[in-house]
This record gives structure tokens, C-alpha cells and sequence, in this order.
């Protein structure tokens, strides 16, 4: 049984559930949770990412960067070069996952802190994705680049194919975390890394792993994003690292790494986009709901302290 | 003097970091189901030797020989499969993790057929069960072992660290002060664990600059210094002041008694 601690989010998540449902009639329906779903889509599918780098004590402020850059070469390689789409795909999700090879490169070879080489590649990622796409938003996408897009019906309710995948993914991250060695490994890494390697583990490896297999889900969030918008925009993602890190620190994951479940940032996601939309149906301003946000943050975060300080 | 085949024997061990000796054909006895302790002054060679004997360096010349067959080890990695296992001084747990996930660290097992090898499956409950047994044999009382490691005091935090060593060690144990990090009751505590280990049958060789802690419990003392061994002493004929003596080069070995010689 784990502790009721780690309930904190998902009690949090129902309570603003509760709260809502009681504010506006339309919150408690099956179509308005499949939308929180598609609006919560990327951000969750980058939070993975960011899960598994915050675990092992890193932090990824490239990933929206990353992923942007990503949907501009799946885009641009289908459309304005006519590129088999299915290939363009697999080009965009190529060039994400070897920003994540360079990153964790960085940050293990050349001993620099993540902090750093996530800014520099945040900023390299920007840039090409502006030069290359001379800041020209890409549309006319071809079938392919958009089916999650589209959805099916589950009862009266349509979901999109992208949620779908988003849940997919959170259910391998799950898996692999809990149930076998490379993930109790992660676990080992961020929580004393010199004691992982000691015991056998090839830590560099690990490492370069964790931030490689990051870049790839990032490229999957550029999929998600392209479907859900229809273009290959280059200036999205410009706050999807921030964002992601806000719901892997609403779900109780600790930023000094070792410490937290990946079903946590799928609720912090969550408590975020249900916040976002209750409050844009109670006819809030977008910018309270920033607010409420940051507030959230750091109440999660204080809660988190004191719990352990108690412990 | 030595009559039983050594468990773990270097001859000749010599190693050089520019113009640093840091070994300078240093012999090496460890005998079955011995506590040996090696101790030593500041630059006496000491680390070394045990790192050459714990895979952690390569010698540059001499001989390392397990239960009489010759061994070269390039890693950690390569002494640990030979059955060798250390015990570090500062703690090498996960706090955030169990006690059974600390014990099995690298070396988890997977559940038998499809799952464990395809999917990489744990067999939680076989390692937690297996887990039970080690800290049962060693008598570490500890209540589940499902709790995170944080959770122990530092002497009982050891005690993982040596339940794992002794677990997967079929050798050789090496603690490399083990209890530099404690208190008087939790090193106690420790000293015991290690008599435990060696009563198993498992040869102990104990790194320490706490000479009540080794002439309590070692059955022989190794000293080194100037990157040699300069005599294996017997810790129930020797006075501790004679064994600094020796340490520290105030008194030369041959000047000790026969007796006190082991």
C-alpha cells in the first residue's frame, strides 16, 4: 500500500472535479472531459518525457523546442518536399529523438549540469526550426499527419486516436518504471547515482538512454500537436517546458529525482487542464487561470515538503 | 605460516602514477574463513591494494590469484562475477527505495518464461522472499522489508549494504570502512554483522583506521606501508602500540617477536 501521500493529486484533481461540476452544468459531461483530454494531449505526452529526465535528477527545458522543431520537418518533408508522409513522420521523430541523444551526450560525456545543455539546446532547436521553416506556419497536411486527429465514438462521446496514444504511452512509461530493471534503474540514478554505478549499473548509458528515449516521445507530442492543429506551426511549444514541468511537480514527482509515479504528471496534467477549462466555463479570464496555476504549483510543492519534512 | 590455500593471494603487486609509487610489490594473504583487517598509514599503498584486489584499478605488474587460479580483473564488474563483493564506507544505497530493491540493485531477477524475457518483468515477490532470508540469516532485525531505505538508522543502513555483499558474494567480502560513517552502538552493531558473515564461512577483509575496532574483531591484521606489506601480525599477541609502531615505521617488523607474527 503506498502512502496516502501519494494520493495528494488525485484527491486534488477530484476535489476540483467536485468543485467545478457544482459551478458550471456543462463541466460533468463525457464530450467536455474528451476535449480537458485533447487539450491536455501534448503537454501530458511531453510530460512524460520530462517524468522520466526529472527522475533521474535532470531537467528538460528543450522539449517544446524539440518538439516543434520536430513537426516542422514532419510537415515540411511531406508537404513541401513530398515526401512520403509515413516517412516524414519518421524523419520528424528521428530529429527529436537525436536532440535527446545530444542532450543526454552533453550532460554525461561532458559532465555539464542539465540545466545548461537543455537552454543551449532550447535555443538551437528554435532556431532552426525558425531558419528552416523561414517562420512560415506549414498547412495542407496530408492524411496521415493528421489521423489522431480524428476520432471515434464511445457512447455519445468522440475521442480523438492522439488521447488515445497520449494513454498508451503513460501506460508503457507505467510499466516499464514499475515492473522491470531499466526503470527501478532510473529510480537508482536519481536517487544516488555513485551507488547505482557501483552496484554494476552502467549509469553513462542509463542516462543517455533516459534523455534519448525523451527526444523520441517528444517527437510523438509533435505527431499529437500536428494532428490536433492541423499545421506545422514554429512557434509552438514555447511553453510546453515550463508546462510540463508543472504537471510532473502537481503529481508529486520530487525535482531532486528518485522520488515519484508516472501516473502523478498524467494527474498533474490533468488538474491543469481541468482548472483551465472550469474556469473558462465559469467565464474566467485566461490570465486568472495562469494565476491559479502558479498558485497550485507552489502549493503542491509546499505540501510536498512539509509531508516529507513530517516523514 | 600460511598452511591453507589462500582464498585470495596477489604476489608482487606494483603500481605507478608518474613518479608516485603507490604499490611497490606488495603480497597479499587471505585465508578461508578469516576476518583479515589491512591497515595502514596515509599513503602506505593501502587503497590501492584493495582496489587492484576489488577490480576497481589495474596493477601495473604482479599476480592476482582466487582460490589459487590466477585472475585479472579490468572493472568492479569483473570481481563482483568472480564472487567478490565490497562493502563502501559511504552508504551505497538508494534512500528512496526499498530494502529488496536495494539488496537486488543491478542485479534484479525476472520472472521466469515469456514475461521475464520479452517483457522484462520483475519477480518482486521471489526477491522480496529471497530478500526476508539474507537479513533473517544475518539476524538484522528489521520489520518489512518493503520500506523504503531512508527509513533505517545508519547502522541499519550498513547492514543492507552488507546483507547485499553477502548475499552475492560466493568469495570474498571487502568493507571498506564500514563503520566510518557511525556512531559507537551502530558500528557494534556492524562489527557483529561482519563476525556473522564470516561464521557463514564467507573470508572478510576489513579496511579500517579504527584499531579497537580491528583488534576486536580481526584474526589477523595486514600492514602495510611504503606500498609493501610489511608484516601480518596475530592481534592476540600484539600489542596495538607495537602494531602502530609498525604502522608508522618506529619499530621495524623484524623487531617484533616470532609470536606476535601470524
Amino acid at each position: 500500500m503506498p502512502p496516502i501521500s501519494s494520493f495528494g493529486p488525485f484527491i486534488a484533481l477530484l476535489l476540483a472535479c467536485v468543485f467545478f461540476s457544482f459551478q458550471s452544468e456543462r463541466f460533468l459531461s463525457g464530450q467536455n472531459f474528451s476535449l480537458i483530454l485533447q487539450q491536455v494531449m501534448v503537454v501530458g505526452a511531453i510530460a512524460i518525457g520530462q517524468t522520466l529526465i526529472i527522475l533521474t535528477a535532470g531537467i528538460d527545458l528543450s522539449c517544446g523546442m524539440i518538439m516543434a522543431l520536430g513537426s516542422i520537418v514532419m510537415t515540411k518533408f511531406a508537404v513541401d518536399h513530398g515526401m512520403d508522409p509515413y516517412l516524414a513522420i519518421a524523419c520528424g521523430l528521428a530529429v527529436c529523438t537525436l536532440f535527446g541523444f545530444l542532450n543526454g551526450a552533453l550532460i554525461t560525456f561532458i559532465k555539464l549540469p542539465p540545466f545548461i545543455v537543455t537552454l543551449g539546446t532550447l535555443n538551437i532547436a528554435f532556431a532552426i526550426t525558425q531558419i528552416y521553416s523561414e517562420a512560415q506556419t506549414v498547412s495542407g497536411l496530408p492524411e496521415p499527419l493528421t489521423f489522431l486527429g480524428n476520432t471515434f465514438k464511445i457512447g455519445d462521446t468522440a475521442v480523438t486516436y492522439g488521447t488515445v496514444l497520449m494513454l498508451g504511452l503513460y501506460f508503457v512509461a507505467w510499466y516499464v518504471l514499475r515492473e522491470t530493471a531499466p526503470g527501478r534503474h532510473i529510480y537508482a540514478l536519481g536517487n544516488n547515482p555513485e551507488a547505482a554505478r557501483l552496484m554494476g549499473i552502467n549509469t553513462r548509458r542509463q542516462f543517455i538512454t533516459v534523455y534519448t528515449l525523451a527526444g523520441l516521445i517528444y517527437g510523438v507530442a509533435a505527431l499529437l500537436l500536428v494532428s490536433r492543429t492541423g499545421v506545422g506551426d514554429p512557434n509552438a511549444g514555447q511553453t510546453d517546458n515550463l508546462d510540463s514541468i508543472t504537471a510532473v511537480v502537481l503529481g508529486g514527482t520530487s525535482l531532486f529525482g528518485g522520488r515519484g509515479v508516472i501516473l502523478g504528471t498524467l494527474i498533474g496534467a490533468l488538474i491543469v487542464g481541468v482548472f483551465r477549462n472550469g474556469l473558462t466555463l465559469m467565464g474566467v479570464a485566461s490570465v486568472y487561470q495562469i494565476l491559479i496555476t502558479g498558485i497550485l504549483v507552489i502549493l503542491a510543492v509546499t505540501t510536498d515538503q512539509l509531508s516529507r519534512r513530517k516523514g | 605460516m600460511v598452511t591453507a590455500t589462500p582464498v585470495l593471494q596477489a604476489r608482487g603487486l606494483i603500481k605507478r602514477y608518474g613518479h608516485v609509487t603507490a604499490l611497490d610489490g606488495a603480497d597479499f594473504d587471505l585465508l578461508p574463513g578469516e576476518i583479515l583487517a589491512v591497515i595502514g598509514d596515509n599513503g602506505a599503498g593501502k587503497s590501492t591494494l584493495i582496489k587492484a584486489l576489488s577490480g576497481a584499478l589495474v596493477p601495473d605488474e604482479g599476480e592476482i590469484r582466487l582460490d589459487g587460479k590466477p585472475v585479472k580483473f579490468h572493472s568492479p564488474n569483473d570481481a563482483r562475477r568472480e564472487g567478490i563483493e565490497t562493502v563502501y564506507q559511504d552508504l551505497a544505497v538508494a534512500p528512496a527505495m526499498t530494502i529488496a530493491e536495494n539488496l537486488f540493485l543491478g542485479r534484479e531477477l525476472r520472472k521466469p518464461g515469456v514475461l521475464g524475457r520479452l517483457l522484462g518483468l520483475l519477480d518482486k515477490k521471489r526477491m522480496l522472499a529471497e530478500t526476508i532470508n539474507h537479513m533473517k540469516d544475518l539476524q538484522i532485525g528489521i520489520r518489512s522489508m518493503k520500506q523504503a531505505v531512508e527509513t533505517l538508522s545508519g547502522g541499519q543502513r550498513q547492514g543492507v549494504a552488507v546483507a547485499r555483499s553477502a548475499a552475492f558474494a560466493r568469495h570474498v567480502v571487502i568493507m571498506d570502512e564500514p563503520t566510518a560513517a557511525l556512531g559507537v552502538k551502530e558500528s557494534n552493531m556492524v562489527l557483529d554483522l561482519i563476525r556473522r558473515v564470516r561464521d557463514r564461512g564467507l573470508p572478510v577483509i576489513l579496511i579500517s583506521h579504527n584499531m579497537p575496532h580491528v583488534f576486536d574483531i580481526a584474526d589477523r591484521i595486514h600492514i602495510a606501508r611504503l606500498g609493501k606489506r610489511a608484516a601480518v601480525v596475530n592481534p592476540k599477541k600484539i600489542a596495538m602500540s607495537d602494531t602502530v609502531a609498525v604502522m608508522t615505521g618506529a619499530k621495524r617488523p623484524e623487531e617484533l617477536s616470532p609470536d606476535m607474527l601470524a
